[in-house]
Order: structure tokens, then C-alpha cells, then sequence
């Protein structure tokens, strides 16, 4: 979706600001939300379980600058378990759980066999190799992509192949194909003057890592 | 600092703004005594806690107590995992990974071309660090590795990312000027050196093999790992020679 995660490129958010000897979290709660979002995965799965990602884009523009990084995570996974209907509105604002609400019951995984986010030992022809030219396709989901929008109808040259992955694309109500259309993914190298016109420096290049599906012979 | 989290600032917006069901809940009550003992770093610094949402630390505090109660996490569990990345792992993973590179050449070899195999030969390899690429800087060309989509960021050589790294400044302008950016962070490239973005948009994660800085060839691999930074491994810093060391690191 071409809301505001999607960054690069964009100008007016002011200086990099590093801090000295940062610590892992700033507060005790941000541990915390880290944690519980690792932690309550495993209950997602055989329910409506929104995705990570899907989830966090779609938090309106103004309000994603707004928030902190946990901030977002915390409204991503208390938004998981209200649709999931593991946790009620009335559990998240008082704290106890609902009098009477039976126990929520792990279930085992949906048996779909879809395949995970990581490499995948699938034997899926390859379009593309290294050294072809290729153009990233003019493509605006109303999902989530992994296409990020400053490539969109831009030339590069693929310079390695890194294997069959799941798509991770999710349709505009944020769920992926049932088969996750397995294929290849490519570093794809883009000359900063393709990108950015003159204001891209000469000895400059960006590599992005890009399905197959965001690529034509160029 | 605080303010530097969400920057632009106006975090006080998303409590009033909060929607999604997940919305702006009042404080519960059985939460508040206890909550301030937990928070968790002193208070004598000068920190604008006035900037933090009032009552984010309950509503985490709700969440995680109705989770406890209905069965479904174990506190001391999450307290593991919070351990886990303040205290185990962290960039001295990628700085064991980075000091091989520079003692072992058939190592860096291996590095370069697999980079999932061989940090896997040091046991640091894990979620999102499953598959790595590293890529080298040399006199010729410096890496410098960003996610301009979320904050992506190989935890397992690396920890958990800076503030910095997840910022919006970072992520929209390391694309289109970085050579402002590392400049920014006090690296400022000759014209000559060839710049390239790695933008971490799939499930590949980067970690850039800094260049082993003049004077340290009489280090052990032990002593390099103490030098290697975060910052170098991301690509926004050299490795400086250690004080002490002969001059040549030419930051």
C-alpha cells in the first residue's frame, strides 16, 4: 500500500539523531511489548491472525509518525488478539480477564501446507539471472509489498539470486495467497541517477531485494 | 532520550487519536501503585518524561496481566526474552564474526561468499538472521545497509536495532543521500568511493565486514573484537584505530 512506512526517498523528517550508549529499551514497557509479541504468536495460529506487517502499515500516516516503534507494535498485536478474539475490549482496558470467559485453547496450525517465510528448497524456474537487465514493475498494491515505491518503473541490473522465498504480498485485507506463490528473490542493483534524476550521486547505487513477481525484462 | 523515539514528536496525539479497538483505554486502577516501581531506570537525569504518553506503561501492564491470568503467557518467560537481547545478544556477535574475517582469510572467503554458512560456524545465526549476506568495504566501495519498509536488521549478529535505525530520517533519506547521512554520522567519503544502499526489503539480512583499520596488526582476534562497533557493521562508522595504536586509521 503506498502509505507513509513506505520512506525512502522522502524528504523533511530532519537529522539523524543517534544517542550515546542507547539502551536495548528505553522503558521497562517496551521490553515488555517485545516480548508479548513474541510470545503470544504461537496463538495465533488456526485463528484470524492479522499480519505483522500489513497491520502495521495500515495505521493511519499521522498517527504512525506519531507513535514510537513500540508504540506501533503494541497497537499491531492488541489489534491480532481483538480480531483473533483471544483477548475482549473490556479484558485490554481493565486487566482481569471477563467473568465467566472460558480459557482460550491453543490450536494446532491450519494444515495447509504453505510454506514459511524462509528459503525454501523448492525447485522453481528462475526468469532472471545474474547480470540481466531488468525493470521493476509499475505495480501499487492496495496490500502490503515488499516492493518499495522509489523502484517502481526503474531499470537495474540483477547481481545475485538468492533463492526461492514465499511471497509476503498480502491482498488489500491483508491476507496472502493460499499457495504464497513461491519463487525467486533478486538483488537488483539501481544506479542512484536512475532513481533520483541528478540529484542521485554518480558513485552511488541502491540494492534492493525483489521477488520476481516485481520484475520484467527490461 | 525520549524525544528522540518518535520522532516527529507528538506522541501525545496517539492516546487521544488511538483507534483499532486497541484505543485510548483509561488507566486501570489495580495497576497504578505498582507501576511506578517498575519503571524500571532512575529518575535523577533529565529526561522529558513529559513526552511519554502517560499511561502506555499500564495499558502494556493490562495487556500483559489478562494474558497471565487467562493462561496464555508466562511473565518470567517474556522476562527471558527481554534478557535475552539486553544482556546476550547484541553487536559483539557480529564483532566475533567480523574479527575471523580479519584474522582468517579462508574464513572472510567463506564469509563473503555465504554468509549464512560461515556465521553459522559461530553459532549466531537465528530469527531474523536466518539468511545473511555480507558485504565488504574496501578502499573502493562502502556498504552501508538500511530498511526503508519497516525496520528490518539482522538480530542474532547485531541485537535489536538503534532508535536511529528505525527513525524516519534514516530510512527515508539513506536511499537518496547517503553520502549526507554518513556524513551526518561523522564519515565523510572521499568522491572516488563508491556508495552502496542495501535496502532490506525481503528476508535477506545484511552486515557489512568493515575494513580491519591501519595499526592493528599485532592484535589478537580478541583484542579486534573489543574495536569492531555496531555503527561499522551497519555502515555508517569505520572501525577507528585504538588509541594508542599507530595513526593510519584515517577517519
Amino acid at each position: 500500500m503506498n502509505t507513509i512506512h513506505d520512506m525512502g526517498g522522502m524528504d523533511g523528517f530532519g537529522p539523524i539523531e543517534p544517542e550515546e550508549n542507547e539502551p536495548v529499551f528505553h522503558h521497562r514497557w517496551e521490553g515488555r511489548v517485545y516480548a508479548l509479541t513474541r510470545a503470544v504468536g504461537r496463538w495465533g495460529r488456526g485463528r484470524e491472525w492479522p499480519n505483522f506487517r500489513y497491520t502495521l502499515e495500515s495505521i493511519p500516516p499521522a498517527e504512525y509518525l506519531s507513535m514510537s516503534y513500540y508504540e506501533r507494535w503494541f497497537r499491531m498485536m492488541t489489534t491480532r488478539l481483538l480480531v483473533s478474539g483471544l483477548i475482549s475490549e473490556t479484558e485490554l482496558e481493565t486487566g482481569y480477564p471477563d467473568p465467566g470467559a472460558p480459557r482460550p485453547e491453543l490450536l494446532p496450525a491450519s494444515n495447509t501446507g504453505a510454506p514459511g517465510a524462509g528459503l525454501l528448497d523448492m525447485d522453481v524456474p528462475a526468469r532472471f539471472g545474474p547480470n540481466d537487465r531488468v525493470r521493476a514493475r509499475n505495480l501499487h498494491p492496495r496490500g502490503h509489498t515488499r516492493q518499495p515505491r522509489y523502484v517502481r518503473g526503474r531499470r537495474g541490473t540483477v547481481v545475485e539470486d538468492y533463492g526461492v522465498y514465499a511471497l509476503q504480498d498480502t491482498d488489500e485485507d491483508g491476507r496472502r495467497p493460499a499457495d504464497r506463490r513461491p519463487q525467486h528473490v533478486y538483488s537488483v542493483r539501481f544506479e542512484a541517477r536512475e532513481l533520483w534524476g541528478e540529484r542521485g550521486g554518480a558513485r552511488e547505487a541502491v540494492y534492493a531485494d525483489l521477488w520476481e513477481d516485481y520484475l520484467e525484462p527490461a | 532520550m525520549d524525544e528522540s523515539e518518535g520522532r516527529p514528536v507528538g506522541r501525545r496525539g496517539f492516546i487521544r487519536d488511538a483507534a483499532v479497538g486497541a484505543a485510548a483505554f483509561a488507566a486501570p486502577g489495580k495497576l497504578m501503585a505498582d507501576e511506578t516501581e517498575t519503571h524500571s531506570h532512575s529518575h535523577d537525569h533529565d529526561h522529558d518524561h513529559q513526552d511519554v504518553p502517560p499511561d502506555i506503561a499500564l495499558r502494556v501492564r493490562a495487556l500483559e496481566s489478562v494474558l497471565v491470568e487467562k493462561g496464555m503467557v508466562d511473565s518470567a518467560a517474556l522476562d527471558e526474552i527481554v534478557d535475552t537481547y539486553e544482556n546476550r545478544i547484541g553487536p559483539r556477535n557480529g564483532a566475533e564474526v567480523v574479527a575471523r574475517a580479519w584474522v582468517d582469510s579462508a574464513y572472510r572467503e567463506r564469509l563473503l561468499a555465504d554468509g549464512t554458512a560461515a556465521i553459522g560456524e559461530l553459532g549466531h545465526l537465528g530469527g531474523q538472521g536466518e539468511h545473511m549476506k555480507v558485504v565488504a568495504n574496501t578502499p573502493e566501495v562502502h556498504n552501508l545497509v538500511v530498511c526503508t519498509l519497516c525496520s528490518c536488521y539482522p538480530w542474532p549478529t547485531l541485537g535489536l536495532p538503534p532508535v536511529w535505525y528505525k527513525s524516519a530520517p534514516f530510512r527515508a533519506r539513506a536511499v537518496i543521500e547517503p553520502r549526507e547521512v554518513l556524513s551526518e554520522f561523522g564519515l565523510d567519503l572521499p568522491e572516488d568511493v563508491e556508495v552502496r544502499v542495501w535496502d532490506s526489503t525481503a528476508e535477506i539480512r545484511y552486515l557489512v565486514l568493515p575494513e580491519r583499520p591501519a595499526g592493528t596488526e599485532g592484535m589478537t582476534e580478541e583484542e579486534l573484537v573489543e574495536i569492531v562497533t555496531r555503527d561499522s557493521m551497519i555502515g555508517v562508522a569505520r572501525v577507528e584505530t585504538p588509541s594508542g595504536g599507530e595513526p593510519g586509521g584515517d577517519a
